[in-house]
This record gives C-alpha cells, sequence and structure tokens, in this order.
C-alpha cells in the first residue's frame, strides 16, 4: 500500500475508534446522570439510535442497556490494552498480564472473603486491583532475589495467587452467591454498572497517562541502560507501567475473564508489530486491530449466543494470522516473559 | 584540559564477586581511550560505574566534574550498548525514532521542536544515514545499525561517547569506516571511552589505553602500553590476543 494511503487508512480507522469512544464515554455519563434534564436527552437519543441499529441489522444488541455497558467496558478494554501491551510484549514481558490476571483472581477471593468475614462489602474489582498491584511488586521484589531466569518468578506467582484464590474461594463456598466462573472466562451480561464506569475511567487515564510517559516508555523499552545513562527513572516507569497493567487487566477481567485477559496485551500488538513500519504506527495499529477485534468478538458472541472472552481472542488472532499472510515477514515470537 | 571521568580508588563486586578492584583513573577532556582487557576482566563493569548506571562498594566517580550520583545531565553522554549491533530486538523501531531519542534527554516527556527534529537530521546526515530514516533497525546490517545508534549519540550533543564493543557483528569494511567516523567526532573534541577488544585496533587509533583485569594494569599512551609488558600481565602467557595490523 502507498505510504501516503496507509497513512489516511490509518487516522481514518483510529477517528472511527475515537469516534466509538466518545459515544461510549456520553452513554456512560448520560447513564449516570440520567435523572437531570439534559443527560437524559442524551441517554434518550442514544438508546433511540441504538434500537434503530437493532431494527437495522436484526440483532437484538444496542435495545439493552447493559450491552451498552459491556460495549463500553469492551471498547475501553480495545484501546488500553493493547497501548499498554506494545511495551510489554516489547520488553519481551507479554505474560505478565496473565500473571497479574491470576493475582487479581486472588484478589476477588480475599475480596469475598473480606466481605464475608467483616459483612462490609468492598468492592471485588477493586480488591482485585489492589491485590493485582501487590502481586506486581511481588514478581518485582522475587525478580531481584530470584537465582533463576526471569520468567520463573512470574510462573510462581501466576500459578501460586491462583492457588492461593482457590482455596480461599473452596474454604468459602456457599458463603456469597458471587458466580466465580464469570471472573475465570469473562460474560458480557456481566459487566456490572460500576465495573463498566471502573474501566471508562480507567482506560481514559491510561490513555492520558501513556500520551505524557510514551517517549521514555519507548526509550526504556528499546534500550533500558542507554535510557539509565540518559538519566531517566527507569526504577519509576518500570513500575509505572506495571501497575498502569495492573489496572488494565482489572478492568478486562470483566469481560475477557482471568484465563483469557492477557490476549487482548499481546495478540493485537503481535498483529501489528507484523506489518507497522515505526514504534509510533505499531501502537496505532495494535490499538486498531484491538478495537477490531473486541468488535468483532462482540458481534459473534451477540449473533451466536458465544462466550466474549473466547470470541475477542479468536477475532484477534485471526487478524494476526491475516498480517502474518499480508507482511510476508517471518513469525515475530510472542516473548515467553 | 577538564577532567571528564575522574576514577577514584573505585572497586565494585557482583554479590562477592569481585569485579574492579581499587582503580584510579583519569579520562580528559576531548580524549580518545580504548579500554581493553581479557574477557570478563571488568572492562563493562568500569564504564557502567563510570557513568552512574552502577554504584562503586568504596571509591568515588566524578563525571563532568560532579559526583556521579548527582550527576543529572544525561544529554551530555552518548552510550552505546554491548551487542546493539547483533539486532537481536524485534521491536519495529525506525531509524529516525532511535536518533530521536537522543533527544529524550534534554526534553523529558515534552514536545519534540523543530529545533529538536533539525538535530536529529543534522545527526543522521553526519554518520551518513539519511536514506535510512525511514527504515526498521532489525532491517538493517550491523555497521548501519552502529551508525544510527552513533547518530542518537550526536543528536544528543553528547561532549562524551562511551562505547562497549561497538563493532561487534559488523563486517570489516564498514568496521574502519565505523572508526574512520569516530576519529573524525574525536577530531571535533567529543571525548571518547571505547572498549574494544581487537588490541590493534585500539593501539592505532586511541590517544590513551587503560588494560584492566580487575585491578589498572596500564593506563598511558599506546606506545608506552605495547612496550610494556601488560599484555602478558593482564591477559597472561596462554592466552590469545587479537593484535593485526591495519
Amino acid at each position: 500500500m502507498p505510504g501516503d494511503l496507509r497513512r489516511r487508512v490509518i487516522h481514518a480507522s483510529l477517528g472511527l475508534v475515537a469516534i466509538l469512544a466518545v459515544v461510549m464515554v456520553a452513554f456512560i455519563v448520560s447513564y449516570w446522570l440520567r435523572d437531570f434534564a439534559g443527560f437524559a436527552t442524551v441517554y434518550d437519543i442514544l438508546m433511540a439510535s441504538g434500537r434503530a441499529f437493532d431494527d437495522l441489522t436484526g440483532m437484538n444488541a444496542l435495545r439493552h442497556s447493559f450491552i451498552w455497558h459491556s460495549l463500553a467496558t469492551g471498547v475501553f478494554i480495545g484501546i488500553a490494552a493493547p497501548l499498554i501491551g506494545t511495551y510489554l510484549v516489547h520488553r519481551e514481558m507479554a505474560l505478565i498480564g496473565e500473571t497479574l490476571a491470576h493475582t487479581a483472581f486472588a484478589g476477588v477471593a480475599i475480596g469475598l472473603l473480606f466481605a464475608s468475614a467483616t459483612d462490609w462489602h468492598i468492592s471485588l474489582l477493586l480488591a482485585a486491583l489492589i491485590i493485582a498491584i501487590i502481586g506486581a511488586f511481588g514478581v518485582e521484589w522475587m525478580a531481584q532475589r530470584s537465582k533463576t531466569f526471569g520468567d520463573v518468578p512470574i510462573a510462581i506467582m501466576l500459578t501460586g495467587s491462583f492457588a492461593v484464590g482457590t482455596i480461599i474461594i473452596s474454604a468459602g463456598d456457599g458463603l456469597s452467591a458471587i458466580n466465580i466462573d464469570s471472573y475465570l472466562f469473562g460474560n458480557i451480561a456481566f459487566v456490572t454498572l460500576d465495573g463498566a464506569r471502573l474501566m471508562t475511567v480507567l482506560g481514559i487515564l491510561v490513555m492520558a497517562v501513556i500520551a505524557v510517559v510514551h517517549k521514555p516508555l519507548m526509550f526504556i523499552t528499546f534500550d533500558q541502560q542507554a535510557a539509565t545513562v540518559a538519566r531517566f527513572n527507569v526504577r519509576g516507569y518500570n513500575i509505572l507501567l506495571i501497575v498502569l497493567t495492573a489496572i488494565v487487566v482489572v478492568g478486562a477481567m470483566q469481560i475477557l475473564g482471568v484465563i483469557l485477559v492477557a490476549a487482548m496485551l499481546v495478540v493485537p500488538v503481535a498483529a501489528a508489530t507484523q506489518i507497522a513500519r515505526s514504534f509510533n504506527e505499531t501502537i496505532l495499529l495494535s490499538v486498531i486491530f484491538g478495537q477490531a477485534s473486541i468488535l468483532g468478538g462482540f458481534f459473534l458472541s451477540l449473533e451466536f449466543a458465544l462466550p466474549a472472552g473466547g470470541s475477542i481472542v479468536v477475532v484477534s488472532i485471526a487478524i494476526y494470522l491475516a498480517a502474518i499472510l499480508l507482511s510476508g515477514r517471518s513469525l515475530v515470537p510472542i516473548a515467553a516473559h | 584540559m577538564t577532567d571528564v571521568i575522574v576514577v577514584d580508588d573505585v572497586t565494585f563486586a557482583y554479590d562477592e564477586r569481585p569485579a574492579v578492584e581499587r582503580v584510579s583513573m583519569t579520562v580528559e577532556e576531548g580524549e580518545f581511550l580504548g579500554l581493553v582487557g581479557p574477557n570478563g576482566s571488568g572492562k563493562t563493569t568500569l564504564l557502567l560505574l563510570m557513568l552512574g548506571v552502577l554504584e562503586p562498594d568504596s571509591g568515588s566517580i566524578e563525571l563532568f566534574g560532579q559526583p556521579v550520583e548527582s550527576f543529572e545531565d544525561g544529554y551530555r553522554i552518548g552510550y552505546v550498548a554491548q551487542r546493539t549491533g547483533d539486532g537481536h530486538s524485534h521491536m519495529p523501531v525506525t531509524v529516525e525514532e532511535v536518533v530521536t531519542m537522543g533527544r529524550f534527554a534534554h526534553i523529558g516527556i515534552g514536545r519534540l521542536r523543530e529545533a529538536d527534529r533539525e538535530a536529529v537530521h543534522e545527526a543522521m546526515q553526519t554518520v551518513g544515514i539519511t536514506d535510512l530514516a525511514g527504515r526498521r533497525l532489525n532491517e538493517l546490517s550491523g555497521g548501519q545499525r552502529q551508525r544510527a545508534f552513533i547518530a542518537r549519540a550526536l543528536a544528543s550533543e553528547a561532549d562524551l561517547l562511551a562505547l562497549d564493543e561497538p563493532a561487534v557483528g559488523v563486517d570489516a569494511e564498514s568496521r574502519d569506516a565505523f572508526y574512520n567516523l569516530l576519529d573524525e567526532l574525536n577530531d571535533d573534541g567529543i571525548t571518547v571511552v571505547l572498549i574494544e577488544h581487537d588490541i590493534g585496533v585500539v593501539t592505532d587509533r586511541v590517544d590513551m589505553v587503560a588494560c584492566i583485569n580487575r585491578t589498572l594494569f596500564h593506563h598511558g599512551d599506546p606506545e608506552s602500553f605495547l612496550e610494556s609488558d601488560t599484555l602478558t600481565a593482564a591477559y597472561g602467557r596462554t592466552s590469545r590476543v587479537v593484535q593485526h595490523d591495519h
């Protein structure tokens, strides 16, 4: 594809993603504040357009506000996860997302235990977020002291936190009506109001932070030692990246589930890397591919009553395979740690 | 002449394994220093100590007249790490993106301005890689990649170039061109510290040689280095030393 046309296609696609994101923010805010006149009007317009979309396509989706909430969550996962994933994949940290998802699972279990023991109901997603961030520091702590390869602490944290989660859940069986399967496999219908609002806020936060710190993160990703010599606070940026990862993972867990969450951090980035001409283009393409995976997966899931997480990941891998065929380059290895 | 690097009685160990012991030396402004020594002799460690990446267990280091631990002007140092020529990275970064990183120490998280872009293009021009600007780094030859890294250092307008075996993975012809480029930059007043396993290259091109094997065996001009028995002392009698005429 000639450079100019290519640039236009990328910009147009990003424009669509941006419009989609704005519409989703408009929905989340107008639903939240629909008791106020102006917001009620916006909400009514969005729901009416949702019904029109359904009538046009013969689907039974956007007439329901819970689908809008799930879609908003998905759209922000589709932006934030590949955005963070671009730095992770190229630092050979692809599996950190999977690890933090398992730690977050332990967080959900601990949150459940805490809630049933104290009668004080905290948000399970918040508990997951806190424990995932603690887990992230735990991995770093182990990695610095471990005498083995870098991926061993990751494997230990991944399995260890999942083990703790299963023990707590099993011991506390019957104490709570929360459906653990939904955390494991994700579920469109399972996205709560709070969950959708959390992911929207987190998605915007992640975009804003990345817009500010992209340059140092790119430098550190490419050449950590040179960035240290140039007097960048490499440790600080590493911690920031890992905390942002934990945030994205917890937000994405609702739809993708613990087991599949890493896919959105990795697969769109791998596809983008295959055909991108620069690092900056990789970021843009991975967001576009991430969004396409989310929308495609949503469509499959709603149309054929398939699990959302699985559908999204399968679509993203289809895009990856298409990117390989398109590029004619050799496979980009998805690094294992 | 002012001192760019002052190493004063520095000792450093990885866990219990000593890597650098009681080394003292000075690198003056405009000097071209060759840092040599057998494999595992602590050359890279000493360089990383000089640049403040590692902290000495004892002793002190000054960089441009400041204690290295409080030195903040990262843009004054252009650093090319070991193995950067291998292209082991799959990261789809372009030559222009790499060279632009040289400006990051100046702008931090700020926006790139016209002056930054000009500095980047000028640096690419100086090393002769302007036509490669849009190419992915991992698609280039070792020699071209090294030029990109040197351009990154130039773009940062560094006063000190620190290079750790930059010619590994580079073919002989590009290697000579690369060292000619280093000579030119040094003639322009940039201080160069070069780690190199090829003793011939070092003695041909540098002003001063520092030979270490944990401790400093020799620090002086190339002639005195070759005349001394430092090579045997530092490398051991049985080791093979790469030394040939250019």
